[in-house]
């Protein structure tokens, strides 16, 4: 049974990239339940904004796959 | 099962991960190619032009026998129709683009909603199961569009030199630091915007899906193929498959969401009154 791993390494590249805005995402929702638990009024409000910052922070980890499989 | 056996049985079944060629349908019908500037280009109808089609159709069609019986009393279609329209209305027109003119928008929104939404469920739906968003120019189209048309509303309210002061100059900023923020902005609201947008729809909906098609041949490679101690890990690959598939729905409504939402937040930037 011989190791060999193929593949191309941008894709590790890219899973360490990808912790980044994994980190963001978490930090934005959890923002969200904080401040809805505060104030459940607020929620409608809240979740625009939220949803606003989690499509931000995701771009990061989408322009990050599209390198991944531009550069080779 | 010995070590020479598996060797060989391996040598003929070499697993292939899935790629971004997976997405290249082969053309439905006759098709023709042609050369220019070095590459092949292919003329045909494939899949997901069929896809974009019927989306359009089934879209109108709902609507419009939603929206023919207009009774006091709605029936059921009748309510999911006036749910649907209500939720574009007010959570992504009203309250994004401001009660003054948002009205003037909701057709757009609605359309571009229920479009997209349509078009992304297609990639779970059985026997379509392809999502036509993966496919990056179907939606350069739809971001093309979006840019138009926020530019447009935008240079018809404030005149060219008020846009792009509107778009380029931050309220309260004055003095050097303008030489820098001014080409940043710039970059930022007119150049990149398109980009991003179109690209967060089509990377998401091009990951999930390929994330799937692992899930699928990898599960299947290691059942059929594997050793005895991976079988298992075969099956609960297939189970991971069915978890993600759902929640591959999730996201395909919220992707929906977030481009319409950040379509909504483009126009009411552009309308925006000076400070």
């Amino acid at each position: 049974m011989n190791g060999e791993i193929n593949g191309s390494l941008n894709m590790i590249g890219y899973g360490l990239a990808a912790i980044g805005p994994g980190v963001g995402i978490g930090l934005i929702f959890a923002a969200y339940i904080s401040g809805v638990a505060r104030q459940p009024e607020a929620q409608g409000r809240l979740q625009t904004i939220a949803i606003l910052g989690f499509a931000l922070a995701e771009a990061l980890a989408i322009i990050g796959i599209a390198l991944a499989f531009v550069l080779s | 099962m010995t070590n020479i056996a598996t060797g060989r049985f391996r040598a003929e079944e070499t697993f292939t991960p899935p790629g971004p060629a997976d997405f290249d349908l082969p053309p439905i019908g006759p098709s023709s190619s042609f050369e220019m500037f070095g590459q092949t280009f292919a003329l045909g109808v494939t899949k997901p032009m069929i896809q974009v089609v019927l989306a359009g159709v089934l879209v109108f069609a709902f609507f419009y026998v939603a929206s023919k019986k207009r009774a006091m009393v709605p029936s059921r279609l009748q309510y999911v129709g006036e749910a649907g329209y209500g939720f574009v209305r007010n959570s992504l027109g009203r309250d994004i683009i401001g009660s003054h003119d948002f009205m003037r928008f909701v057709p757009y929104l609605f359309t571009l909603f229920f479009f997209i939404l349509v078009n992304n469920w297609f990639a779970t739906i059985p026997f379509i199961q392809f999502p036509t968003m993966s496919r990056s120019g179907m939606v350069y189209g739809l971001a093309i569009l979006s840019w138009l048309i926020y530019n447009a509303v935008g240079i018809r309210k404030h005149g060219l030199l008020g846009y792009f002061k509107l778009q380029t100059v931050p309220p309260g900023m004055t003095g050097p630091i303008l030489l820098l923020l001014i080409p940043l902005e710039f970059m930022s609201n007119i150049l990149v915007r398109p980009f991003t947008l179109a690209l967060r729809l089509f990377a998401n909906m091009f990951a999930g899906h390929l994330l799937l098609i692992l899930f699928a041949l990898g599960g299947e490679y290691l059942l059929l193929h594997g050793d005895w101690i991976v079988k298992p890990v075969g099956i609960i690959a297939w189970v991971l498959f069915v978890l993600i598939a759902f929640l591959e729905v999730l996201i395909q409504f919220l992707q929906t969401y977030v481009f319409v939402l950040l379509n909504a937040m483009y126009i009411s930037g552009a309308l925006a009154d000076e400070h």
